[in-house]
């Protein structure tokens, strides 16, 4: 069949199975758009700003196994999609952005509307193309999704010049796909396997540490599987929260630098730690310096080689996708007699409770001023611990992150490498979309919520009923905490002045909006938001205390040990 | 350390600044980068000299196949291997100084391929070192220019670095 490029890249998305696509129209992208009109299996999402089409669809592909796509005119388009992409880059989440380009003739000609797309999204797309030719669009579409979500996945950049949407071609889908320089492991090494598994056997202060590649693998059930099978105490991070249930009495909370104080205890004084599809990022393991000093044996589970022995040294790695490796580690325990030293692992469990005593994350609640960690508790309890939590960056992230336990992988969206704020609302939308029927909470700051607010109109144009939970401090609190505890309380730029009525504004955009200014009243506002008015989308605007700080905290630069517990600690 | 590392990749437009944006991108060395097409006309062999401790080595090589165009990558620097690197110079060949200059050149078994009155361009291989000993050679104030290819390097014996 001979059909123009523009109607080759709408084919290529079906036969993807894409049934959404965030975009916003423009010249370079006409043609693709009128291709887009003269079917109905895709179906387009237009947001209000391009960074938004690509958070969309990033939160989408978060909370669901498939690849987000958004789509993208040429110049200001790709350059608003920038941030986006980025943030999708440094989370590894697979998405295919296709954008618009000048046609081919005016390609370095500084024409009306061009940048070069590829060369600015070079650092932070997995891999992108400039096609040149109509005849190379499907086989360059096939390769972007491949690559979007094999391997390490990540964002892949399709940039197609208009006159190569508007030239015509036989159409053909590849089936298969072959690239020599591209061969992802998936099978991890056997040996090195079962050097790990004796490895763990012989602990006798085991550890696991988990991240977001168990959530990105899918590999939740095989973690939980291999942690029950070997009583051993756990810990996700912010990126792999959900990845074991929270509420297990294995788990010991989030590490890192707002970590619980047991997780980061457990995870420094261990002897055989167990890293699956995490990083050891310097917001995790503080100081690596300090970490290092306590010896123990690590065993590193990851589908990236360059992420192992990257930041500390590594006695067993083990490259391979987390699902098999942990799934092979199962199959090599279950079948063996060994089991994990029971007197060893008892003695460490008392250890794990005596810190764990400590009840780090209690925080002193108030009958008259609505604290930020109550908010989340009772979001907590109105949705069942069952929502889609999104969150923006900030004090409120932190919060969300450590009071709603998360049971389930993908019910945590947020931006933990790069930390953009703005992500929170077109994450929600992005996952609202994929997932109707689970509720979706957007936890965020009134500093955040500003830098994407304008899709509150999207969301009344596509009916997206989500739940933001606006933690009003009247701050950039995050930095006001810095600023308290680092530069003297010199608050500088950290206060916000000339605020809007936030729910004047929701209802403005046409939804409902409600102000809760007494801690009394926070239940029944979410019980009115997921309730009474669960088909609309409402916006939260909690007015908390404006001095409360994310504790407990490790300072940057300090060692996981060093940790401030409380404001009564400083 | 000083490391040479070889790598093959696909020859796609771009491919170039992926590499070099991938070492400013993490901070890392380059001494020399010379590329061209292998024999097969879809691939191109790359020749990179870098310097950093092994953590850092190790890191560069695993970039490096991290990237999707790469092909295969190998740090043959790891043993025996040889390198060559070519130079062109011109330098000021009158009066007593051109004599002296084809002394040397034949010294170095450099040529010249190219002669005025009053100038020579030299054409000479070899490895760093001996481009640096024939910089050295020759009177400073006598050089007029020089141009250097960097490095290609190749193991030697039966390791092969092909697809
Ligand atoms: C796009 C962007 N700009 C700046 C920052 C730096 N930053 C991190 S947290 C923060 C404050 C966030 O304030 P708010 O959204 O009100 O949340 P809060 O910390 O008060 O909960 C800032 C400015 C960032 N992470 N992202």
């Amino acid at each position: 069949m001979v059909l123009t490029g523009a109607e080759i890249v709408i084919r290529c998305l079906q036969e993807e199975k894409v049934e959404h696509v965030f975009g916003y129209p423009g010249g370079a992208v006409l043609f693709i758009y009128d291709a887009l009109f003269q079917q109905d299996q895709v179906r387009h999402v237009l947001v209000r700003h391009e960074q938004a089409a690509v958070h969309a669809a990033d939160g989408y592909a978060r909370s669901t196994q498939k690849v987000g796509v958004a789509l993208v005119t040429s110049g200001p388009g790709a350059t608003n999609a920038v941030t986006g992409i980025a943030t999708a880059f440094c989370d590894s989440i697979p998405m295919v952005i296709v954008s618009g380009q000048v046609p081919t003739a005016a390609i370095g000609q500084d024409a009306f509307q061009e940048v070069d797309t590829v060369g600015i999204t070079r650092p932070c797309v997995k891999h992108n193309f400039l096609v040149k030719d109509v005849r190379d669009i499907a086989a360059t579409m096939k390769k972007a999704f491949y690559l979007a979500r094999t391997g390490r996945p990540g964002p892949v950049l399709v940039d197609i010049p208009k006159d190569v949407s508007m030239h015509k071609c036989e159409f053909e889908y590849p089936q298969d796909i072959a690239m020599r320089s591209y061969n992802p492991v998936v099978k991890g090494h056997q040996g090195q396997i079962r050097k790990a598994v004796q490895l763990l056997l012989e602990a006798k202060r085991p550890m696991i540490y988990t991240g977001g590649g168990v959530i990105l693998s899918d590999a939740a059930e095989k973690l939980t599987r291999l942690t029950r099978l070997l009583g051993y105490p756990i810990t996700n991070t912010l990126m792999g929260l959900g990845g074991y249930p929270a509420s297990d009495r294995q788990y010991l909370g989030m590490p890192g630098m707002h970590g619980t104080f047991e997780a980061n205890m457990a995870m420094h004084y261990s002897d055989v730690l167990l890293a699956v599809g995490a990083r050891f990022d310097d917001r995790v393991i503080g100081n690596p310096a300090h970490f290092a000093e306590e010896p123990r044996k690590i065993i590193h589970v990851d589908i990236d080689p360059s992420s192992i022995s990257k930041r500390v040294k590594v006695d067993v790695p083990i490259v391979g996708d987390v699902k098999e490796v942990l799934d092979e580690m199962i199959r090599q325990l279950e079948s063996g007699e060994a089991r994990p030293n029971p007197e060893a692992l008892a003695a460490w469990w008392k250890q794990i409770e005596e810190w764990r005593s400590r009840n780090c994350m209690v925080f002193r609640n108030s009958d008259d001023i609505i604290k930020p960690q109550f908010v989340i508790q009772k979001l907590w309890e109105v949705t069942g611990g069952e929502a889609i939590v999104t969150s923006d960056v900030g004090q409120h992230q932190m919060w969300a992150a450590q009071y709603y336990g998360f049971d389930k992988p993908r019910r945590w969206l947020n931006s933990g490498g790069l930390g953009t704020m703005g992500v929170g609302l077109p994450y929600a939308m992005g996952a609202k979309l994929a997932n109707p029927e689970l509720p979706v909470a957007c936890v965020t700051g009134e500093g955040s919520i500003q830098m994407n607010i304008q899709e509150l109109s999207t969301c009344r144009q596509f009916r997206l009923p989500v739940k933001v939970c606006l933690l009003n401090n009247g701050y950039l609190g995050m930095v006001r905490q810095w600023q308290e505890l680092f530069h003297g309380g010199r608050y500088s730029e950290s206060y916000m002045d000339s605020l809007p009525d936030f729910a004047a504004l929701a209802r403005a955009y046409g939804h409902v909006g409600i102000r809760v200014d007494k801690p009394a009243d926070v239940e029944g506002a979410l019980r009115e938001a997921f309730g009474t008015h669960k088909d609309e989308l409402v916006f939260l605007d909690f007015q908390v205390d404006p001095t409360e700080n994310v504790y407990p905290m490790v300072q940057g630069g300090k060692g996981l040990t060093e940790m401030i517990l409380s404001a009564e600690d400083l | 350390m000083r490391h040479v590392i070889s790598l093959l990749i696909e020859n796609e437009s771009g491919a170039l600044s992926r590499v070099s944006g991938l070492f400013s991108a993490r901070g890392y060395n380059i001494e020399s980068l010379t590329v061209a097409p292998t024999e097969d006309a879809s691939m191109s062999r790359m020749t990179i000299v870098t310097t950093g401790s092994d953590d850092i080595i190790e890191q560069i090589t695993k970039q490096l196949n991290k990237l999707v165009e790469v092909v295969k990558v190998v740090d043959i620097s790891e043993a025996a291997h040889i390198e060559r690197e070519l130079m062109l110079i011109k330098v000021r060949a009158s009066g007593k100084d051109r004599e002296e200059v084809k002394r040397t050149a034949d010294i170095f078994r450099a040529r010249i391929i190219d002669v005025t009155e009053s100038s020579y361009v030299i054409e000479l291989t070899g490895n760093q070192g001996k481009l640096d000993a024939f910089i050295g050679a020759i009177d400073a104030d006598l050089i007029l220019e020089t141009v250097r290819s960097g490095i290609c390097g190749i193991g030697r014996g039966d390791r092969v670095l092909k697809v």
